[in-house]
């Protein structure tokens, strides 16, 4: 790897390697809850399929659709950036937003619904309900809640790249912003790729 | 004067040129001064418990102080000073210099670093001061004490997660430098090896800490939340604690180590007149430690109920990893052989390194062994253990880097007689503070205890009057790194005759490191 960059202060290659490394932190953040869930499914896997059964899969999946609409509306501003078209890569930009807003609006309304029947951590119902439920539950919120608050960081890095788009500090010739916001989008659609199918469908 | 990266021009005025610079070089200076102020402040906390210690029955402060005192110490002196250490302050400044860049790949994400270094820091230390005070958990923060304590632990943590964001933001930061931004003509084979030691540490820093990142927000959300995932009464393992904290926290002491391997590296040469002995030995050491480091992680925990085959796997493991380190010790040595050797400062605290770390690293391998284990573990053996390999390992590596690097950041030369004086008292009160904890912790002494019985009297009046020579030798030291920004001598371009490139520029270095880009057509050591 001799080819290196060297003073050049546009290092598009080494922004986008910034990047992926900063990933690939994510990664193990969420790893380390995978790992808590990898363990107490072993050890109570009927009590993981029981409580599996509260979720609610139609919500479940419709999120998911929403997630990855909202990663193709995100590559989708990318590549009209790319070709200089600024107003539709704001609009696109503006449709990842929603569709990631609509997502957070969803997961309201099932943490709601789970919370009125008495399933959030330390309640009496939930103790109630024997070690593997309360754990599957516990995971349930911290696992989708950190992921929640990724979603949330990357509606509000969007709608920073959207007004830099606006202004035009993003645009054909430099791009690399939106670029890593997107990837940052994608690393979050794909945990939840991940997330669903554990809690919502291997029963 | 001439222009200089400490006289240039900034975006900002005054103190906000260095507060919000984008410089590697101020930022790595801004780590330095902050470390080193958290160095004294954990040397303070460890003196009062030597006092406490230095007599059976001799209480001058209460148990629930002492406990808080040590969670303290280890916090501050782990996190708050040698984590970022070596790399955020030595490594932010000579490390674009070393490779002939002008600055990291993202100076703004740096400054941003010390930022969040700065805020954990100060949530860290509130927590002495708030509330029910100081956590009194140990710096482990071990499941079930750490979520029912009414100390202050979950500001506590959250300051050392945001540190934590910090140290994996630096290791992005560098990695990316290190892939990107060398000279022409700086191909691998041709990096010191202080920066093949920032690199593999890099590597640590960016994928060890989220683990330490999830494990805190854990404890975190456990005290406000009782979600159960540790609590057996709500069918959690508190076990599995123990596995998440040290998944991160043994690389972390790799972190710790290898820069400073790193920097006895790139001073060896230069002090003995010749080549290094087996580079691309050193530099696959560095990476190999960094790998199977992630690997030994349960030999923490030999005595919580692990499986007998879970525990075979981690001793040899921990054996494997003691090799490159050996690998490393005999390259040093090697290439001190038919040298020319300049016994001044740097090389005489890098003869220190090498004996304390020998010591340190031997002491692990009889750790590492099970038997052995089950009979030091939660003793003062291991207090020491760590304390050699640490203290006298990292440490007096960063002494070494200190003085040899110093011209370099300064333009001035420390005054060596009293370099040589201080050296000498350190290692004296090193030895006499640190080698009693061995013989106590084999005669059986408890760690973490305020007291003890009267039996284990002499090792600790030993150590502790030890612990006031160290104390001596470190003033000795500070008092002539501080006195010669005053009245030393100009050192000029490159004082020792070193011949990587940040001595091919002046000292200090300008805002951009080099007035001509340059081109590198020789090894790091080549001194013809």
């Amino acid at each position: 790897m001799i080819e290196t960059a060297h003073n050049d202060p546009r290092d598009y290659t080494g922004a986008k390697l910034g990047m992926w490394f900063f990933l690939f932190t994510e990664i193990l953040l969420f790893g380390g809850m995978f790992l808590l869930y990898a363990v107490y499914r072993e050890k109570f896997t009927g009590d993981f399929h029981a409580a599996g059964m509260e979720m609610n899969i139609g919500l479940g999946a419709v999120n998911t659709l929403i997630l990855l609409t909202s990663s193709l509306t995100m590559v989708l501003a990318i590549s009209a950036i790319k070709r200089n078209e600024r107003n539709r890569s704001l609009m696109l930009q503006a449709a990842t937003i929603v569709l990631g807003a609509v997502f957070l609006v969803n997961k309201y309304f099932e943490w709601a619904g789970h919370i009125r029947r008495g399933f959030y951590p330390d309640s009496a119902e939930l103790l109630a309900m024997g070690h593997g439920k309360v754990l599957f539950f516990g995971l349930y919120y911290v696992m989708t809640g950190i992921h929640g608050i990724h979603v949330l960081i990357g509606i509000s890095v969007i709608g920073f790249m959207l007004a830099l788009t606006a202004r035009g500090s993003i645009s054909g010739g430099d791009y690399i912003k939106l670029e890593n916001a997107g990837l940052f989008w994608h690393l979050v659609d794909v945990i939840w790729i991940y997330l669903f199918p554990l809690f919502y469908l291997i029963l | 004067m001439e222009s200089n990266f400490y006289n240039s021009q900034t975006r900002y005025p005054g103190i906000f040129g260095w507060l919000f610079t984008t410089d590697h070089k101020r930022i790595g200076l801004l780590y330095l001064g902050s470390t080193l102020a958290f160095f004294f402040v954990g040397v303070g906390l460890g003196l009062v418990m030597r006092l406490e210690l230095i007599r059976s029955g001799m209480h001058i402060i209460s148990a629930q102080t002492y406990n808080a005192l040590f969670t303290l110490h280890g916090v501050v002196m782990v996190f708050l000073f040698i984590i970022p250490g070596i790399p955020a302050s030595l490594g932010n400044f000579m490390l674009p210099l070393q490779i002939g860049a002008r600055d990291v790949a993202f100076p703004k994400i740096n400054i941003f670093s010390w930022w969040l270094f700065i805020i954990g820091a100060a949530c860290a230390l509130t927590s002495l001061f708030i509330g029910n005070g100081p956590p009194d958990t140990g710096w482990t923060f071990y499941i079930p004490y750490s979520i029912r304590t009414t100390t202050n632990v979950s500001l506590a943590v959250f300051g050392v997660f945001l540190i934590g964001l910090s140290s994996t933001l630096t290791g992005m930061n560098f990695l990316t430098t290190i892939h990107r931004m060398r000279a022409p003509g700086m191909t691998w084979g041709r990096m010191p090896l202080f920066t093949w030691s920032i690199y593999a540490t890099a590597w640590i820093q960016l994928l060890a800490t989220p683990v330490l990142a999830i494990t805190l927000t854990l404890i975190i959300l456990e005290r406000y939340f009782g979600i159960g995932f540790f609590d057996p009464a709500k069918g959690g393992d508190p076990i599995l604690f123990e596995h998440m904290f040290w998944i991160y926290s043994h690389p972390a002491v790799y972190i710790m180590i290898l820069p400073a391997m790193g920097a006895v590296t790139d001073i060896i040469p230069v002090f003995t007149r010749r080549n290094i002995f087996g580079y691309k030995a050193i530099a696959a050491s560095s990476l190999a430690i960094a790998f199977v480091g992630y690997l030994v992680w349960g030999h923490h925990m030999f005595t919580s109920g692990m499986s007998d085959t879970a525990r075979i796997i981690f001793s040899l493991l921990t054996f494997i990893v003691a090799v490159p380190s050996g690998v490393k010790v005999f390259n040093w040595i090697a290439s001190m052989y038919k040298g020319s050797i300049r016994l001044d400062a740097p090389f005489l605290y890098v003869l220190g390194f090498i004996f304390l770390f020998s010591i340190g690293g031997l002491t692990g391998l009889m750790i590492g062994a099970l038997s052995t284990n089950l009979h030091v573990h939660g003793t003062y053996f291991i207090v020491a253990h760590f304390h050699y390999v640490i203290f006298g390992g990292s440490v007096f590596g960063f002494f070494a880097a200190l003085h040899y690097w110093y011209p370099k950041m300064s333009g001035l030369m420390y005054e060596e007689h009293l370099a040589k004086l201080a050296f000498v008292i350190l290692f004296i009160g090193f030895n006499m503070l640190y080698f009693s904890m061995f013989v106590a912790g084999w005669e059986g002494m408890p760690r973490r205890y305020y007291d003890y019985l009267p039996r284990f009297n002499t090792p600790n009046l030993i150590s502790t009057i030890g612990s006031w020579i160290l104390a001596m030798g470190l003033v000795i030291m500070f008092y002539n790194l501080i006195h010669s920004l005053f009245a030393g001598k100009k050192a000029g371009n490159n004082p020792w005759g070193a011949a990587t490139l940040e001595w091919r520029t002046t000292s200090p270095p300008p805002t951009d490191n080099f007035d001509e880009a340059p081109v590198v057509t020789k090894g790091p050591y080549q001194f013809r």
